[in-house]
């Protein structure tokens, strides 16, 4: 479980071999729980990529003509009707709340308990402003008319497809922003200097959560960039 | 002889959760091994539904003119049998009970890493099995739709349960996966990250290489079906058109609209054939380890076997659209698919081979677990064989839907891998219960189950090369396809079908005596080298080792090592403490 190894490491390949070749671990100084959150991650890829791939293929075959994503996807500001301005002001701001959990994994390794903390109540209030534009969005869209089963600008499949990922990707988003409120009260209680044990695991925790925690924050946001291109560009 | 090394430790030693309450400890439970059994219990007490179905499915194809359950039944009956004994049943004993009850104990933890996690695993499960269950009895009862659910049919009228059980039966594996998802983790990170000093990967008994890789392929491959899951419960809910296109049902246009069928079929068998392999590596893992201890010789080519295991699960990821070519696809990816197709044979054959190899001259004692391999290796050889031939698209064509599918799938991931359970758990379960399996009784459903199911299946292949299709609910008057020896042949297979269905009852029934009337198992009455054996205590307790963790020294198959007197040399016994036997100075060094 400890961050640090006893046994020196190697380069490159060599120790790339070596490692997998070892006793105990294959990944040397890597604790349990950032171990699987990456086995985890790469297994939300999957459930991603075939969101995703589901999309083109339904954008392929559906006979309806798909709508214009500038038009749908644009705010009118002073009679001006500017494309995409929202999902930029939100990209913005996840790929912000990406730069801020960082800085906090830093200070948590740093044992700066109160600026971790901060820091991870930044992210965390970033998130939520995220989730909020979003259903924003969504209100706007079901207003419009676009429903799952319905769209007036074309072909439904866009209404269908658009609420199940963006969904399940807020989804994702608004589970990170609970973790990150509870890690960062945890953080600023001192539960990771004092050993306090988890409510219901029992277990002691240390800093190297909040990595944990980023790991799933930084993958949200990639996801989000994913998402961006395919859905808002294209 | 030089002194064997020791690697220092790297892990910390772990703080257990010690239960306080009789709920903790026997109920709610952390430990990896009491979870197994809960996982064991459950998925055994729904795979008995599904065993009680075919037999009503059996009876009404044998004696259609006693209309025993109705049309609609029927479908039922075929997809709750299919859908629980390959998800329900198999994956969640694989993976859920074995996988559970082996990891640790096999890489020397002290549990699994995440007990807490592994806890809510299983009642998540159980979950997921419950709601599977309840659609029985809700209006319209469970789906009919096959157990490959294809829309549009799985969620159109005509289609029985599709008032309610399609839909219970898609939340139901949405449950499933992120009840399995949660102990996935917790086995590949064991495997990965929690093994005791000495225990590299590559001296890991194949049991673990079989469960750990089947766990991956599971974690990569489950997302599919989770998609599509959900993809499917939203057109049957919210009225989108993601499989449906459009339609016209009695009369009067439906109003979904542009969406593709041949999408779920692809995302279904993307899920669906990693799914075989799911179930077929642990018991790949599994036959491997029993047969070279009840043969008390190494397991041949013990690296290729580890490769040929990585190998097929590698390859099980782009097989998947054989299951489909006659769907309608591009015939050039028929030509890709049975290619690779028929590559995965190449490791698949492999490990026949060194199995057949490592019996070749062995010391074979014929006890039940070891009875169980050999009917493995030959049911699976045979499953396989039949899996050539529907694997290239021209012999398919005109085999698919029929009984030769019906009696390949059967061979190669029903019979084979339920094998291998039965024979694991004659096994095991000294380790498990403290007692032996009473013999008498493991014997009489050894040959009932292995003969049993081969009078079962072997018939059906017969009945697929002349055309009788598969999922009828009666044949009716067509005598040029359905000719009255074929109706006979049918027949025989129903009697064949009850008599291994009561062989199962003997055996639930050997599995509760023993428990409290068995012979009481001496210490590794197998005399096996792997860690599981050598706890202090037989039943392993909480921790599952003393207050040290074993080093490891060798790998798990230092069976019949010349100058050693015993046959075995457990895995944490170092050269220098092996006792030597007479005329030799060293291990594998005569006396000159």
């Amino acid at each position: 479980m400890s961050a640090t190894s006893k046994v020196p490491l190697k380069d490159g390949m060599e120790g790339f071999v070596s490692d997998w070749a070892s006793d105990q671990r294959a990944f040397k100084g890597v604790p349990w729980g950032k171990a699987m959150m990456w086995i985890f991650l790469l297994s939300d890829t999957f459930i991603f990529s075939i969101f995703l791939i589901s999309y083109m293929t339904a954008r392929w075959s559906t006979v309806e003509p798909w709508p214009n994503t500038s038009e749908v996807f644009a705010l009118t500001v002073n009679g001006v009707s500017v494309p995409l301005l929202l999902i930029a002001i939100m990209t913005f701001i996840l790929i912000t709340s990406s730069g801020t959990m960082a800085m906090a994994v830093r200070s948590g390794y740093q044992k700066k308990r109160k600026q971790a903390a901060a820091l991870l109540y930044l992210t965390a209030i970033l998130g939520l402003s995220f989730v909020g534009m979003q259903a924003f969005e969504w209100s706007k869209l079901i207003e419009e008319g676009i429903r799952p089963w319905e769209n007036p600008f074309g072909a439904r499949q866009f209404g269908s497809i658009f609420f199940m990922v963006t969904g399940f990707h807020g989804f994702h988003v608004s589970v990170g922003v609970i973790f990150l409120f509870i890690t960062a009260r945890k953080v600023l209680r001192g539960d990771y200097d004092t050993g306090r044990r988890g409510f219901f695991t029992w277990q002691k925790g240390r800093y190297e959560i909040i990595e944990t925690m980023g790991l799933y924050w930084h993958f949200v946001d990639l996801v989000w960039v994913f998402i961006f291109a395919f859905f808002y560009l294209w | 002889m030089s002194e064997s090394i020791i690697p220092e430790s790297e892990l910390e030693e772990v703080e257990l959760y010690h239960p306080k309450s009789w709920w903790t400890e026997k109920v709610f439970s952390q430990d990896a091994k009491l979870i197994a059994i809960q996982y064991g219990l459950t998925a055994f007490a729904i795979g008995f539904v599904a065993l009680v179905l075919s037999w009503f499915m059996r009876i009404q194809i044998a004696f259609p003119e006693m209309a025993i359950i109705s049309e609609g039944t029927y479908y039922q009956f075929i997809t709750m049998h299919g859908m629980i004994m390959v998800v329900y049943l198999l994956t969640a004993l694989f993976l859920g009970a074995f996988g559970n009850y082996l990891i640790p104990l096999m890489v020397g933890a002290r549990d699994m890493v995440f007990p807490y996690l592994n806890m809510v695993s299983y009642w998540t499960y159980l979950v997921a099995v419950l709601v599977l269950f309840v659609s029985f009895f809700t209006p319209g009862g469970p789906t009919g739709a096959g157990w490959t659910l294809y829309p549009p049919q799985a969620i159109l009228g005509g289609t029985p349960g599709q008032e309610t059980g399609i839909v219970l039966m898609l939340v139901s594996l949405c449950i499933f996966i992120v009840g399995f998802t949660m102990g996935g983790l917790n086995y590949v990170i064991t495997v990965l990250q929690a093994r005791t000093r000495g225990m590299t990967l590559m001296r890991m008994p194949l049991t673990v290489w079989g469960i750990f890789t089947a766990t991956v392929l599971a974690l990569f491959a489950f997302p599919a079906l989770f998609v599509s899951a959900v993809m499917m419960l939203f057109d049957k809910l919210l009225m989108t058109s993601f499989f449906m296109p459009a339609l016209v049902e009695f009369g009067e246009n439906l109003s979904y609209g542009g969406g593709s069928p041949i999408l779920f079929q692809h995302l279904f068998w993307f899920f669906g054939h990693p799914e075989v392999y799911i179930v077929a590596l642990p018991a790949f893992g599994i036959v491997s380890d029993l047969i070279s201890i009840h043969a008390r010789k190494n397991i041949f080519g013990f690296r290729m076997m580890v490769w040929a295991i990585v190998g097929i699960g590698a390859l099980s990821f782009i097989v998947w659209a054989h299951h489909m070519y006659v769907s309608g696809m591009n015939p050039y990816f028929g030509f890709f698919f049975a290619t690779t197709t028929l590559i995965i044979a190449v490791p698949t054959a492999l490990k026949v081979y060194n199995w057949i190899l490592t019996l070749w001259k062995g010391n074979i004692h014929l006890t039940i677990p070891m009875l169980f391999c050999l009917g493995f290796i030959v049911t699976f050889l045979n499953g396989g064989l039949t899996g050539l031939f529907l694997g290239n698209v021209i012999v398919d064509v005109p085999l698919s839907d029929t009984y030769f599918v019906v009696a390949h799938f059967h061979m190669v991931m029903g019979i084979a891998p339920v094998l291998v359970i039965l024979g694991a758990i004659y096994h095991w379960y000294p380790l498990i219960t403290g007692k032996m399996l009473h013999d008498g009784m493991g014997r009489f459903h050894f040959w009932i189950t292995f003969v049993g199911s081969y009078l079962i299946y072997f018939p059906m292949h017969y009945l697929g090369f002349i055309g009788v299709p598969r999922r009828y609910y009666e044949m009716g008057q067509t005598e040029a396809l359905y000719t009255s020896s074929a109706a006979d042949l049918n027949v025989f297979i129903t009697i064949a079908a009850l008599a291994v269905g009561f062989a199962q009852l003997v055996f639930i029934y050997n599995v509760f005596w023993s428990a409290k009337n068995g012979k009481v198992a001496e210490k590794n009455p197998w005399k096996s080298t792997s860690l599981e054996w050598q706890t202090p205590e037989q039943p392993p307790i909480h921790g599952n080792f003393g207050k040290e963790l074993p080093v490891v020294y060798r790998w798990a198959y230092d069976y019949s090592v010349p100058g050693a007197e015993d046959d075995f040399i457990p895995q944490d016994v170092p050269n220098e403490k092996v006792k030597l036997a007479e005329g030799y100075t060293e291990l594998g060094v005569e006396k000159t």
